[in-house]
């Protein structure tokens, strides 16, 4: 655990020296959010004090430097997902609307009637409804890759469900309600073996290792800034330029036309084609200090630190009598999922917020995987690179307390 | 004893609670205690859907007053829930129309019936006041 200073860190970030109900914060679901750095909240700051115009727009001095900086957004998602082209990045307003976009403009292009889109049983519910959607309005098929009670993909019977009638694959590189790392690059190798093209959902991923494009050779990838300790409303979409050319605009507006006269509109080119009207600037912007900030500290070093402390919290917590993880597969990452016997979660979650806990409970957008394991819902802490033993050892604390008094 | 003499009775319970901890170890207990409603009432036609914790309300009249059964599948929520039958039930559908609910507040629970609580509580509530507009309508 040492190359990250855990006291810098946490220093780091304002909101974690708030008290919650008169007792210190220990925030656990960061993977609904995390925090943000004082440097991102700088840099919002900084945005709208020295330099908020509106992008692509203007020839005056200050949508100059909006637009840069904008634009070195672009440039830095770029190197840290190592994609080849800055024009295959899509800024977005987050990692549903860089599915609903492929499950439009991909579905537009390529789904016709009878062919099948492949998802996963570990699903978020971003990554089921637009592909219902798109399956009933051209009906096509979904096909859902069955998991072990680990919480673990049976990978034979994805090779049993790829066939001519694939069309895409789509599926979540970190189950945000399991924790699961999904063996992804095995994943899209044996789509990529009869040409299908693969999303990638990494809203629990890009935040936690370190993902590489090319190397997976992913067709679509998919995430959220504000998972990622940058602001809510920014996402980005990455795609395969080749794929991205030969899908039409998602909406319609300024920034993603050529030309318009009332008889033909030409579209522009890649990325402005998919990034009509004003996007959410600020966001955009102060992206880039996120990603900034996990530079620094270092992707594979986040990395080892959470895998630590998700290893430490884990043999603690299943000391507790009748506790039962939900969600155990070998890969795993910054997710604790768990039910406790005869105990509904919901009144954990009211008892620890009581303490200053904060946790997710219920099915986390994620219905499927509460059905296959027939329960309501889990509990869920969720661990950032700022939480520590001490935040593990006082979510056990409160985790004991409320199990003693609800049992 | 009419329902604001009901809830103030509970407000004075409820002052002997000096710690968070002591009331809500009395709201699970109370959640604890009684099987507030029979199973077979526990259908889809009873249940308030509250997303994290299901409510089920079965209503009744008797000689002209509306009767509350209720439960709850959480045991906080079913002790918030019995509080509220406590309060309601078993007065007239003009009472129960007219009832200003100020002791969820008092005893310093407000935030279960806030709208954006997933529990099911404040559905509840709405649902035994339609219950008695549609008796009152009768
Ligand atoms: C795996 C996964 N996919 C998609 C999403 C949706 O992200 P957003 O709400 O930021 O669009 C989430 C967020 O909870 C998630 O965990």
């Amino acid at each position: 655990m040492e190359k990250i200073d855990i006291q810098k860190v946490r220093a780091d970030f304002p909101l974690l020296r708030r008290e919650v109900n008169g007792k210190p914060l220990v925030y656990l679901d960061n993977g609904a959010t995390t925090q943000k750095p004082k440097v991102v909240i700088d840099a919002i700051t900084n945005y709208y004090s020295d330099m908020n115009s509106n992008v692509h727009r203007g020839v005056h001095y200050l949508s100059q430097i909006s637009t840069d900086a904008f634009e070195v957004t672009r440039r830095k998602v770029q190197e840290f997902i190592n994609a080849k082209e800055d024009f295959e990045v899509i800024i977005t307003k987050g990692t549903t609307d860089s599915i609903n976009l492929v499950a439009t403009c991909y579905g537009k292009a390529f789904i016709h009637e009878g062919e099948e889109i492949i998802i996963s049983a570990m699903e978020h519910h971003s990554n089921i409804v637009p592909w219902q959607m798109l399956c009933e309005e051209k009906g096509a098929v979904l096909r859902v890759i069955p998991m072990n009670a680990k919480g673990e993909l049976d990978m034979g019977a994805y090779a049993n469900l790829l066939s001519a009638k694939t069309k895409l694959v789509s599926v979540t590189y970190v189950s945000n309600a399991l924790g699961t790392i999904n063996p992804i690059k095995e994943i899209i190798d044996l789509a990529h073996a009869i040409n299908v093209p693969v999303l990638v959902d990494a809203a629990q991923g890009i935040q936690h290792l370190a993902i590489d494009v090319q190397k997976l050779d992913v067709d679509f990838l998919a995430f959220s800034g504000h998972k990622m300790y940058a602001p809510t409303g920014v996402g980005v979409l990455y795609g395969k330029k080749d794929l991205l050319n030969a899908m039409p605009p998602y909406q319609g507006g300024g920034d993603m036309i050529k030309e318009v006269t009332f008889e033909k509109t030409t579209y522009n080119e890649l990325p402005f084609k998919f990034e009509a009207g004003t996007p959410n600037i600020e966001a955009g912007i102060c992206l880039s200090a996120a990603i900034d900030y996990i530079n620094e500290l270092g992707i594979d070093n986040i990395k080892a630190y959470e895998d630590e402390l998700l290893a430490y919290a884990t043999n603690k917590i299943i000391e507790i009598p009748g506790v039962q993880l939900i969600g155990e597969a070998a890969q795993k990452s910054s997710v604790l999922s768990f039910v406790v016997d005869g105990v509904h979660p919901y009144d954990i979650g009211v008892i620890l917020d009581k303490l200053g806990i904060a946790v997710r409970t219920g099915h986390h957008c994620a219905q499927p995987v509460m059905d296959q394991f027939g329960i309501p819902g889990t509990v869920r802490a969720s661990l950032a690179v700022y939480n520590t033993k001490e935040d593990i050892d006082n979510f056990i604390a409160g985790l004991n307390r409320a199990v003693n008094m609800l049992v | 004893m009419t329902i604001n003499e009901i809830q103030d009775e509970l407000i004075e319970d409820f002052a002997f609670y000096g710690e968070w901890m002591e009331k809500y170890e009395y709201i699970i207990q109370l959640g604890k205690e009684v099987p507030l409603i029979d199973e077979k009432y526990k259908t889809d036609q009873f249940i308030i859907k509250g997303c994290q914790s299901k409510v089920w309300l079965y209503p009744e009249v008797i000689e002209g007053k509306l009767f509350f059964k209720a439960d709850s599948d959480a045991v906080i929520t079913k002790g918030l829930v019995s509080l509220m039958v406590k309060v309601l039930s078993g007065h007239t559908a003009k009472e129960i129309v007219d009832a200003d609910l100020y002791f969820i507040d008092q005893i310093g629970l407000k935030e279960h019936l806030s709208p954006t609580r997933a529990n099911g509580l404040l559905s509840m509530v709405k649902q035994m006041k339609l219950y008695a507009i549609a008796l009152q309508n009768r």
